[in-house]
Formats: C-alpha cells, structure tokens, sequence
C-alpha cells in the first residue's frame, strides 16, 4: 500500500505544478458554465414548468460540473498510460513490483484530484458570487452533503475504473485514436454532461439511469442539487458500489490477459 | 542463478504494402506474418558472472531479456531465475532484479533525480538505512552528487545514463540487466559506465547480464560471450574462444619508398597504391616479424602498423559466416 501511497503523492504533486494549464482551464470552463447556464435560462423563461428541475438546480449542477470538471469527464485520460503502451514504455512500469492496475489507478486518481483541487476553488467562488438566479445553491442538509461526498468519491472511482478499460483495450488496438474518443463520447452523453439525464426522453431516461454511465458524474451532481436525496440517493449510491465493483473486477481481468498475450513494443 | 531452457517466442506482425490503395485493403483483411523471435534458446548463467549478449539487431537479445525480466511470455520453454519463473511470479522476482533499457528512460522527466529514487525506495521497499548506505555507494561510484538534484531532463545522455544505474540499484538486486546501457554515450562516458559494471561485479558479486552492439563494452567486461543471431544461440564461450573461431588474419598497413614488393607465402594483397600498400597477414604462414622483415629488406619503409582483429570485425565475419 506504501508504493501506492508513494506514487499518489509524486504524481500529486507533479500535477500541482501545471499552473498554466489550470488556468487556461478554468477560463474554458467560466466560459463553458455560462453559456450553458444562458442556454438553460433561455428556455426556462419560455415556460418554467416544462421541465424536469428547477432553475437553481440546473445552475448548481452545471457549476458543481464545470468546478469538478478533472474529477468527473472520461475525456481526461492519462496520456502517458496510452504513450507508454504504444511505445513500450511500459517495459520500465513491468520491471517494479507493483501491480500494473494497481499502480495506473493510483496515478491517474492523483492526477485527477490535483488537476481538480487547482480548478475548483475559483470556479466555485465565482460561482457563489454571480447574481442570483444563476448563483450556485447549498445542499438542503449537512446529510444532504455527506450523501453528495461520498458519491463524488465513488463517481472518480467508476470514472477512473472505466478508463481503465479503455487503456487496457490499447494494449490490443495500439492505437489509443478510436477507441478514446468512443468510449468518451458515449460516456459523458450518457452521464448527464451534456444535458442532465432528467432532460433526456422518458424511456431513453430509464435506460440510461441504469447504465454504468448513471453511476458517473449523474449521481453525485443530482444528490447535490437535491433533485434526489433519501432514500433514492442510497438506491443511487447502491449502483454506484455495483458499477465501480463490476468495473474493477472487468477492468482487472481484462488486464491479466493482455499481460500474458503482451508485446512489448520496440527493440 | 539463471536457467534458460528451450524458450520460442513467436510474434505476429500485420503487414502491408506502401500505398493508399493498400492501406484501404487493409482495412478489410490483413496479412499477417510470423517472426520467430527465439528458437529453442537454451543457457544457463551461475550467480556472479558477467555475460556479453551479443548479436545484430532482430536477433532476440531484447526479447530474451524482456522474459527474463517476466515482461513477456513465451511460447514454449521454461526459464528459472533465482528458483522462480519470471512471468509466473512477477512481482516477487522483479524485486530482486535491476533492469537498464538503455533506450528509455526510468527517471521521472520533470522532477529532480532525488524524487524518483526516493519514490524508487518506496516501490522496492527498501528499508531507510539499507537505502542511505545504498545511495551514498552509489553516488560515490558514479560521482553523480551535484546530479541529484537536477530534473532529469536537463541531464546530458552520459549524466543521466548513470542516474539510470544508480536507481537500478538502490535495492541491491542480485541480477543487473543492462539493455545497452552504453548506447549514444560518448568516449568519457563509456569508460565511466564500464568501470562502474566491473567494480560492481567484482566488488559486490552481482551477476550482469548485458547487451550491446558496442564491443569494446564486451573485450572491457564480458569474460563470457552468448551469440545469438535470428532467434537462435549461434556461439557461447569466452572472447578467447571465440577469436579461436574466427579468422584471425592481421592486417598490414605500410607506406614506402621504392618499387612494389614482392609478397612472400601467408601474405595477401588487399591494396596497393603508389607509396602505399594493405596486405593481409595469415599469422599462421608467416609471422609478423617475418613478414616486416621480408618488406624492409625490398623497399624503404615510411610507416608501418598491424592491427589483429578486432572483436567487432570477429562478430561481423560471425554474423556473415552464420549468415544472419
């Protein structure tokens, strides 16, 4: 557990150090927030009661979204996992005696986290200070939050598991190109990035809401804004316990076979 | 200690042809082919010896080495390093292994040299004290001191070469494969890193296995040479034996005064220009002291040298003997 530990910290702190790409991050993501909370106000001023959340909870969502940004999208996947498996790279990751899954999941939950601890803060205050209808809301309840914490941690985790997926898939594909953008294209459609899955069509809805996709970032930004809380948001956290076990458990044994059947790339 | 018994490995390369035209086929079906990387490969290695595997490249050294590391697994064969299978129990042997592919990098690129072998020590688990003494060896042997705290990327190839098998080492493998460990150095830094492998070897008994083209690295260290060209083991046995094997013609380079010599028995030409003349020498026929002597008493000599063969001119004569 000590390597891992280790490892989470030199690449935390490594992470802590792309000041420059965390700014230019945080301007996207303002600029991102606002135009999508415009959009909404848009169509919410046309008829108020045509949809499925309220107002302030469609601007807490995209705000928690847009600060959490690292944590929650499929998209930001460790380039250097893709590198070092086209490259042979990983010939030096096979020589430590480490597990490889192990070891993959711990660098890229610490680079999530330290990309997300350097967006968030700002992005928040920013958002608690704009005029109200677009201002961030608090969860109803301390329980509220506590349910929203822990769903967060699990979303990373089902996140983190699930692209674990795709980067074993490139040991068998090489070329990360497809198979990338596939997977996050799916992934952040159907869990709610793009439009909350409320949004979405009744029986396109209730598909989806079983997804592993819904145990994304779905789950935790619905618990915050209160949009589910008691006992659907523990039935919510239930598949999310499902979801991250069934993903680590594939992602784990598709891993045992690419080792066996690996090529290590290049001389 | 390492036994290595009929190990195949086989890989499977799609192929295609140049052209769009081609690239479209490709799409639909692809053509694959079979390279034999190993060919019942069989050596075995005792506990602090120091082997040269040598051979062109596609022979299979860095395959042989990539299973004896338990990156890879082969088709067949078996291989027992330390009374364990390499990519059976791979975690356990890779902790008593060091490994340089001196190709890549195991240093972390943005951070100082310090950072990665510390988290280096967390990884082998290596114990505070086990890993200062370690360190300060190290780091003498090297003279890598005013290094550590420099990223890696600001490292010449030479400097950061030796970082690389400093933190090989910090968790005191009883095994060092090095993966040409001198490739791209300069003259300096070559002797440097030689000097470094033989102390290590004699001083603290571990074995070294290592690969290279450069053969000066092998008439340096290796007392025992593995040949191994297209997947299969061509040659194994000491430099001297295989000097032995090889033709061992000399080579004569004079510069005179006077009309072209006559050539005695054992002599060949290879060249001749005005003033100059290359011959080759068979030591057998004629010695060189004759062979001068017999040259003088014709022409005025200038300037004169012999030169035996050097191993890389042996390896190369191997290779076209084996035809690899």
């Amino acid at each position: 557990m000590m390597k891992y530990l280790a490892l989470f910290r030199i690449r935390f702190s490594n992470s802590l150090q792309y000041r420059a790409a965390a700014a230019a991050g945080m301007v996207t993501q303002f600029a991102w927030g606002f135009m999508e909370i415009f959009a909404f106000r848009a169509f919410y001023r046309a008829n108020p009661s045509a949809f499925p959340m309220e107002f302030s909870q469609v601007a807490s969502y995209i705000w928690i979204q847009q600060a959490f940004l690292a944590i929650f999208m499929v998209w930001f996947y460790e380039n250097e996992i893709f590198e070092a498996i086209s490259n042979g790279a990983i010939a030096y990751e096979l020589v430590r005696p480490m597990d490889l899954y192990n070891r993959w999941f711990a660098q890229s939950v610490a680079n999530r986290m330290a990309r997300a601890i350097l967006r968030s803060l700002p992005i928040l205050l920013v958002a608690c200070l704009v005029p109200p209808p677009l201002r961030i809301s608090l969860p109803a309840s301390g329980l509220q939050f506590a349910l929203f914490s822990l769903s967060f941690f699990l979303s990373l985790g089902v996140v983190v598991a699930y692209t674990m997926i795709v980067y074993v898939i490139t040991f068998f594909t090489l070329s990360p190109v497809g198979i990338r953008i596939i997977a996050a294209m799916l992934a952040d459609f159907l869990a709610g990035a793009i439009l909350p899955l409320p949004f979405f069509p009744d029986r396109a809805r209730a598909v989806a809401e079983l997804l592993p996709f819904a145990a994304m970032q779905n789950m935790p930004l619905r618990i915050y804004t209160g949009h589910i809380s008691g006992v659907e948001a523990l039935g919510g956290i239930g598949l999310q316990v499902f979801w991250f076990m069934v993903l680590l458990l594939l992602g784990r044994l598709m891993m045992k076979r690419a080792l066996q059947k690996v090529v290590v790339q290049g001389g | 200690m390492i036994r290595v018994q009929s190990l195949n490995k086989t890989f499977r390369v799609a192929q295609r042809q140049a052209g769009l035209a081609e690239a479209v086929k490709a799409l639909f079906s692809r053509e694959y082919s079979t390279i034999q990387a190993l060919k019942d490969v069989s050596f075995s290695i005792q506990e602090g010896e120091m082997v040269g595997y040598i051979g062109p490249n596609g022979a299979g050294k860095s395959t042989t080495i990539k299973i004896m590391c338990g990156i890879l697994h082969p088709d067949s064969g078996t291989c027992e390093i330390n009374g364990r299978i390499p990519w059976r129990d791979r975690k356990n042997h890779v902790a008593t292994i060091g490994v340089v592919f001196g190709q890549r990098s195991q240093l972390w690129w943005d951070v100082p040299v310090i950072d990665s072998f510390k988290l280096l020590k967390d990884i082998y688990g290596v114990g505070e004290q086990v890993y200062r003494r370690n360190l300060d060896e190290l780091v003498e042997l090297l003279g890598i001191s005013e290094l550590l705290v420099k990223p890696t990327r600001s490292l010449s190839l030479g400097q950061r070469m030796r970082c690389e098998l400093a933190a090989s080492l910090l968790h005191q493998p009883r095994i060092l494969f090095l993966d040409e460990p001198t490739i791209g150095l300069d003259a300096v830094s070559k002797i440097a890193v030689r000097q470094f492998m033989k102390k290590l070897n004699q001083e603290r008994g571990t074995t070294v296995i290592l690969t290279t083209h450069d053969m000066q690295d092998i008439e340096v260290l290796a007392e025992r040479i593995i040949l191994i060209g297209r997947g299969q083991i061509l040659l194994d046995g000491s430099l001297s034996e295989l000097k032995r094997r090889s033709t061992a013609l000399k080579t004569i380079t004079m510069e005179y005064r006077g009309d072209v010599p006559r050539l005695g028995p054992g002599m060949k030409l290879v060249d001749s220009r005005e003033g100059r003349l290359v011959l080759e020498l068979d030591p057998a026929m004629c010695s060189a002291s004759e062979a001068i002597s017999a040259l003088a008493a014709q022409v005025e000599v200038l300037d004169l040298s012999i030169s035996g063969v050097s191993a890389e001119e042996m390896v190369a004569s191997l290779y076209q003997e084996y035809k690899i």
